[in-house]
């Protein structure tokens, strides 16, 4: 039958979700399950708060001039690679553990998966409201991560080099690390969530609310 | 619109003809339902009857379209359902099916009214209207005092309640109920019989309802047996009239 019989017959294709009311109910599920979204934040905030805490104090070696140095004494060849290190590290953390989060926040609603999709919610809903809120959990998780290290690596500092921190502090370098950190937290946050709230996305309604957690 | 064409009645509702669903499990192939043919037509309200693993949830999930037969059609208003893409097949279940399950399935950080609003939101309904027509008919369903309480604060019948005022919610042509009253007491099972009586008869809305629960034989117009995956038998209440009277009166 084609599509044009089909309308004739009764039936359309016209299914919406607002975006203010995809926001509404991300928001929403983050608010009630607070202590949950907690934890999967507490993992976007320590590894954001690594990442940053290792560029910025990178920074500070690099740009800081020393109490008895007149020329900032930069780092090693080999140091620069162990902080290369490092930011693979957390970024790795980062990935793995959102990923994580996001994978239990999608199965353990399953069911409500599906009762969305008995009430008519296409594939793309459902993707689109896990996605809202790992981008929220993404970017309030980084923004306090980031701060966290960010003031961490500057209180590291200040044990290191004293008050002459702060004149030959690079701020603008700084600050553009802790920004890197705050757009790397939201797309790892986005990007662990494709998965999962794609295959949540897909499940027939039967399947999704078959599953008890 | 093309809604007015919506409107035009057809004589059956639902449609299955030789309906098979196979689960297969390792190298185990389960025949859940082994080729089911009915007809329900519009205005109907039939009840699903048969023993525990008979294949009435089964059944219930192909003709929502919850699910996909692994051989056979299902129609629904004369359509066959396994031609509609995503779009189709999503607006069929928003605007022409209600689901009521056993489990009540509200979605439980929502409030009753919010779980009742969002099929009209995905139906493209402005917010101000949903919320008005939520608040309608959950007063229709007896819990307008309780339109801001999460399904957790809600009793089993309440949540039921709930669940049926949300299946109502873009008027739909078809309720279907999967067990509605497996969770619930004799009293609250029947007030939600009550409400489906209430629906089939005022609002013509076909009701097909899976249940184990002889009270609701009472209500509905035929009775389809499932056993083992097949039809078994397909009874018109006027030839059961004598033993259901027996058997409600071993209830009382
Ligand atoms: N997803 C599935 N995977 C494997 N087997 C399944 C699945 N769903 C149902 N079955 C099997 O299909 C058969 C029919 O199940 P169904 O749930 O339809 O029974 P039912 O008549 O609804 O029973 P009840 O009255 O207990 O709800 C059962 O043997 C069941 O084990
Ligand atoms: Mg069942």
């Amino acid at each position: 039958m084609t599509s044009d019989a089909m309308t004739r017959a009764g039936i359309q294709r016209q299914i919406k979700l607002p975006n203010s009311e995809a926001v509404k109910i991300a928001v929403r599920s983050i608010k009630i399950r607070f202590w949950r979204s907690l934890i999967t934040t507490a993992g976007i905030v320590l590894a954001i708060a690594f990442l940053t805490y290792v560029m910025v104090s990178g920074a500070i070696q690099t740009f800081v001039i020393p109490e008895d140095a007149i020329e900032p004494v930069g780092l090693t060849a080999q140091q620069q690679a162990t902080r290369i290190w490092l930011i693979a590290i957390s970024l790795l953390v980062c990935v793995v553990g959102i990923s994580n989060a996001m994978l239990m926040s999608v199965t353990e609603r399953y069911r409500e998966i599906g009762t969305m999709k008995c009430l008519g919610a296409l594939d793309w809903f459902v993707v689109k409201l896990f996605l809202i809120e790992a981008a929220f959990q993404g970017l309030i998780g980084s923004a306090v991560g980031a701060l966290t290290g960010f003031i961490a690596a500057i209180l590291v500092g200040l044990t290191a080099h004293g008050l002459l921190l702060f004149p030959s502090m690079p701020w603008g370098r700084a600050f553009s690390h802790v920004l890197i950190a705050l757009v790397v937290g939201c797309l790892l946050a986005v990007v662990g969530a494709v998965y999962p709230a794609r295959r949540a996305g897909k499940m027939p309604p039967a399947d999704a609310m078959r599953t008890e957690i | 619109m093309v809604d007015t064409l919506t409107e035009i009645r057809h004589e059956y509702a639902v449609k299955t003809m030789n309906v098979v669903k196979e689960y297969i499990m390792g190298k185990q192939t389960l025949r859940a339902l082994k080729g089911v043919s009915i007809e329900i037509r519009a205005g109907e309200y039939i009840s699903i009857m048969g023993p525990s693993g008979s294949g009435k949830s089964t059944l219930f999930n192909m003709i929502g379209g919850l699910d996909k037969p692994s051989s056979g059609k299902v129609y629904i208003d004369e359509v066959d359902i396994s031609g509609l893409d995503a779009f189709e097949l999503a607006w069929l279940r928003c605007r022409k099916i209600g689901y009521i399950f056993q489990t009540f399935n509200l979605i439980p950080v929502m409030t009753a009214l919010e779980n009742v609003t969002l099929p009209m939101i995905f139906a493209g309904m402005t917010t101000q209207d949903a919320l008005d027509k939520g608040a309608e008919l959950l007063s229709l369903v007896g819990l307008g005092d309780r339109i801001r309480h999460k399904p957790l604060e809600l009793s089993g019948g309440q949540q039921q309640r709930v669940a049926c005022a949300r299946a109502l919610a873009n008027d739909p042509a078809i309720i279907l109920a999967d067990e509605p009253t497996g969770n619930l007491d004799l009293k609250t099972g029947h007030e939600i019989i009550e409400l489906l009586r209430h629906l089939n008869k005022e609002k013509g809305v076909t009701i097909i309802s899976a249940t184990h629960d002889l009270k609701m034989l009472d209500a509905s117009d035929r009775i389809i047996w499932i056993r083992d995956g097949l039809v078994d038998k397909i009874e018109a209440r006027a030839d059961l009239d004598i033993g259901v009277g027996t058997l409600q009166g071993e209830e009382v």
